[in-house]
């Protein structure tokens, strides 16, 4: 009973999902895939990506040019045919053996006629599809995503800039000729998204289900205009300092200082349009004072609920509740501390921060220790096993800086000292816990590092 | 504890009064945003601003529809038939402008003087001329503008909405069901003529949703800002579809009994046998496919076991979470906590239990729960008694401070059927005796008041 189900509805379909990207090259359908692949991971729909040009860069070992995706090289087809094949191979085992729930089969699939392969191979195996097709024509956009992501692709080692563009661009020439977007009529009983001018416009056609209204809800929600993500937690607490965990105590000194080191920062960062949420909880709220820019208070954003070890130490916890506290070592991500929170359940409360963050701009994010390992696992794409894990130290700003397929993490200490809050995964099992093991405890004041009694 | 002034603070309350402290949302929007209806008559503008004025009121944005067919109707005391809405009508063309330009201006006060977010103009604006009109009157008060239009061209469709609630309109209040028919369709002629969609490359700039077919298609230009992302996915995810929705609670639980709130704990004898007169019920029903959600507390989850149907629990559903009041009787509140006690009664909806959640919070976390709802079709939901309240204002348009003194006892079902432009609501009372767990609000919520006045509404228990 202590370890949380998924808390999301299952409700997401009992057939997978086959998700197929359609667009000339240079559309972004690759940053779209990953992207979506690492949104549904997070909220706890196993997702796979499955990028046909990694299995031509298998097969063919070496690229040379543009020649290898002339329509008429029938040479080249044939390869590239059967390693879509391949591809869709590993996608039938991911989803009908492996538990997969969806699987982003990232490719062109300009023509009519590929997708009705496709279609054809979903639907002898059970599986939905839904197309997600991304049309721009915006010259800068595309040569944008060229320097981006494909000058540093492996095809093009070996080539200076100009080469790589020029090549690229008679890339997507080969393509161009035999593209069929998405029609209106001819494919109206299709279930697809068609994406206009990086997000400008958006045409949707026949949702099925949940899942694909999730996707499509997300889709419509991300942009691409540069931007970074600043998240912190609060300054150190008067809990911090004693060593308990949750509660709702205000800065210590060492934290107000935090606060202040922390406006300067901001300051010094001349950051455009920033905007700053915190939690409804005293020591965030009492950090973003000091950062003098309007802020706004998401309960969503409170650190996790601790339950009946609410203030408490970790070593009362394993005092009164040492069972609990191994379970909790077993699958921290699972856990639910009794009449509280888990990992998982915070996924859940913090999707509706997470859209949001997309949707904005420049944002400070001032949160907690476990809301922000959630926050992190979401940009940094990190599995449910690593969330609880991740290291987010007090007194450390991390700025986050989208860039190609991923994001750039600079982490900035700022100076002020403070304790270590971080627990690490012990390796000790079940059987050796006893509260009256004293060794125990001097191991866990061990691996909880510096610490200071008050 | 700290009396810090929020100086840079968005939020509306001071720090002290941390029980009453701000919901989850951010700030959705800063200009008020102007929604505009646009369709040929009968494609379910009406509609989709009732609803969407329902949702968005209930997520906290206070939101009016302004339908032109009223100030018509009171502008013009007595319709004759379709021939007033002819283009070559003069006379009632100009009635029909003054009508728009008095909606209009109610929009305004709305907006300035009495804190309103967002207002719906439902009305046809079928004319290009119409919407530019409407685009530089809110550029001009700084309001933004999002389109809403509805596309139909399905003829079955059309004549059951025209059935539905065209038929029953205060216009044909004196005319037989094929008569009213035969006008209507007239009606939707005269504006044929002179409708201009909206157009992909004319009206490349401005925000709106095309909807094609009752949701089957839609399109969707230049979102703005959050309110407008809200709104768009709140769209795409209503339907039309026949169906019901079944609201319960648990069968009485042990705590029920004893006339203890919230906890976790399991039926009672009655609200075992409670269980199982609903699997009777349900069964009864013979509904199609049904759906059954849980919360994850025991008493929900035992109530679902006796259904035979499969069920999926909800964390979203479980009981608003009373802090430092679990298990506590109104007494033991009262003697406890006398301050916040009087403190909820002052406000029940915006009060948090120290440690715990307000109404406010609820619904918030509940809003997952609603849109998801919108896009099933039959359900049974299973909980609680502030979810129930929370769910069935959503469902039937009820304010804040109707919300947590909505009437939801204990073996008792609700089924809600969508009707017209809202929802049949039957209450089955399935005999089962069990414990009444409403609390009236006292006539004194100050908290100098004494114990007696306070206790003075709490239902009976062991």
């Amino acid at each position: 009973i202590c370890f949380s189900k998924p808390a999301l509805p299952l409700c997401m379909t009992n057939c997978p999902t086959l998700i197929v990207t359609v667009g000339l090259p240079a559309r972004g359908k690759t940053y779209i895939s990953k992207k979506l692949t690492r949104y549904l991971n997070w909220i706890g729909v196993p997702t796979r990506e499955f990028n046909v040009g990694q299995y031509r860069r298998e097969c063919v070992k070496i690229y040379k040019s543009f020649e290898f995706f002339r329509p008429d090289n029938e040479e080249g087809l044939k390869i590239r045919q059967q390693c879509a094949s391949a591809a869709l191979n590993d996608v039938r085992q991911y989803l009908a053996d492996k538990g997969g729930q969806v699987a982003v089969f990232d490719a062109t699939n300009t023509t009519r006629e590929r997708r009705g392969t496709i279609t054809a191979f979903a639907e002898q195996n059970g599986f939905k599809v839904f197309f997600v097709e991304s049309v721009c024509e915006d010259p800068e956009v595309i040569a944008e995503n060229i320097v981006q992501v494909k000058l540093g692709s492996p095809d093009y080692t070996n080539c200076n800039t100009e080469e790589a563009m020029e090549d690229f661009k008679k890339r997507i020439k080969c393509y161009e000729n035999s593209y069929e977007t998405l029609d209106e009529v001819l494919d109206r009983d299709l279930s697809y998204i068609k994406i206009m001018d990086v997000g400008r416009r958006y045409l949707v056609n026949q949702v099925q289900d949940h899942i694909q209204s999730r996707i499509v809800y997300y889709l419509m929600n991300i942009h691409i205009t540069p931007r970074s993500i600043y998240l912190c937690r609060h300054g150190e607490s008067d809990l911090n300092v004693k060593g308990c965990i949750g509660g709702d105590s205000g800065l210590s000194p060492r934290g107000k200082e935090f606060a202040n080191y922390l406006g300067q920062f901001i300051q010094s960062q001349e950051i455009s349009d920033l905007k700053v949420w915190t939690s409804q909880m005293k020591r965030t709220i009492q950090t973003a004072e000091a950062v003098s820019v309007p802020y706004e208070q998401w309960k969503a954003l409170n650190e996790i609920d601790a339950g009946v070890c609410e203030e408490m130490m970790y070593e009362e916890i394993q005092q009164h509740y040492p069972l609990e506290f191994a379970m909790r070592d077993q699958d921290k991500y699972r856990y639910r501390y009794p009449k509280g929170e888990s990992y998982e359940d915070l996924v859940q409360r913090l999707e509706p921060v997470i859209m949001e963050l997309e949707r904005q701009e420049n944002i400070l994010v001032v949160c907690h220790q476990a809301i922000m390992r959630c926050l992190l696992a979401y940009f940094l794409d990190k599995t449910a096993e690593e969330l609880p894990y991740l290291k987010c130290p007090l007194h450390t700003v991390l700025k986050l800086t989208p860039v190609a397929y991923g994001c750039k993490v600079e982490s900035i200490y700022l100076n002020v000292d403070a304790v270590n809050t971080h627990r690490d995964r012990p390796e000790v099992g079940i059987s050796t816990y006893s509260h009256t093991d004293t060794d125990f405890v001097a191991d866990l004041v061990n691996i909880r590092g510096n610490l200071c009694y008050a | 504890t700290h009396t810090h002034t929020h100086t840079h603070c968005v939020c509306k309350y001071s720090y002290g009064l941390s029980c009453f402290s701000p919901a989850s949302v951010p700030q959705l929007t800063n200009s008020p945003t102007l929604i505009v209806m646009v369709g040929l008559p009968a494609r379910g503008k009406t509609y989709i601003s009732k609803k969407l004025s329902r949702y968005l009121n209930w997520i906290g944005v206070p939101t009016k529809v302004f339908n032109l067919g009223q100030y018509r109707r009171e502008a013009v005391q007595s319709y004759k038939n379709f021939e007033f809405f002819r283009p070559d009508n003069e006379e009632a063309m100009q009635i029909r402008r003054a009508c728009a330009t008095n909606a209009l201006e109610d929009v305004v006060i709305y907006f300035s003087k009495e804190h309103g977010q967002v207002a719906v103009f439902d009305a046809t604006n079928t004319t290009r001329e119409r919407r530019i009109s409407i685009v530089s009157f809110s550029k001009e008060k700084g309001y933004k503008v999002f389109f809403v239009e509805s596309i139909c061209d399905d003829p079955d469709i059309i004549a059951q909405n025209i059935t539905e609630v065209k038929v029953s309109s205060p216009d044909y209040v004196n005319c037989d069901k094929d008569e009213a028919q035969a006008d209507f369709l007239k009606r939707i002629e005269c504006y044929k003529q002179t409708y201009v969609p909206l157009d992909d490359e004319k009206d490349r700039h401005l925000s709106y949703i095309k909807i094609f077919n009752v949701g089957s298609r839609y399109l969707v230009n230049r979102v703005q800002d959050h309110i407008q992302s809200r709104i768009v996915y709140y769209l795409m995810n209503i339907h039309v579809t026949p169906r019901s929705i079944f609201l319960s609670r648990h069968g009485e639980s042990e705590l029920n009994l004893l006339g203890r709130i919230g906890g976790d704990s399991g039926l009672s004898p009655r609200g075992h046998k409670y269980a199982t007169a609903l699997g009777g019920f349900i069964k009864g029903q013979h509904i199609k496919d049904l759906k059954v959600w849980t919360s994850h507390m025991k008493r929900t989850i035992q109530t679902a076991e006796h259904l035979g149907i499969p069920y999926e629990q909800w964390k979203a559903l479980n009981e608003i979470d009373a802090g430092v009041c679990e298990e506590l009787t109104y007494e033991d509140i009262q003697e406890n906590h006398p301050e916040e006690f009087a403190l909820r009664d002052q406000d029940k909806y915006r009060y948090r239990y120290p440690k715990g959640e307000s109404y406010e919070d609820l619904v918030h976390r509940l809003e997952p729960v609603i849109m998801e709802l919108e896009r099933q079709e039959n359900v049974l939901v299973v909980c609680h008694q502030a979810v129930m309240r929370c769910l069935l204002a959503y469902l039937l348009d009820k304010t804040a401070d109707e919300l947590p003194y909505l009437k939801c006892p204990l073996h008792t079902v609700l089924k809600l059927t969508p009707v017209a432009y809202g929802c049949r609501v039957e209450h089955i009372c399935l005999n089962i005796e069990a414990v009444n767990t409403h609390r009236e609000r006292p006539g004194n919520v100050d908290i100098t008041r004494n114990p007696e006045e306070a206790l003075k509404t709490i239902p009976d228990h062991f």
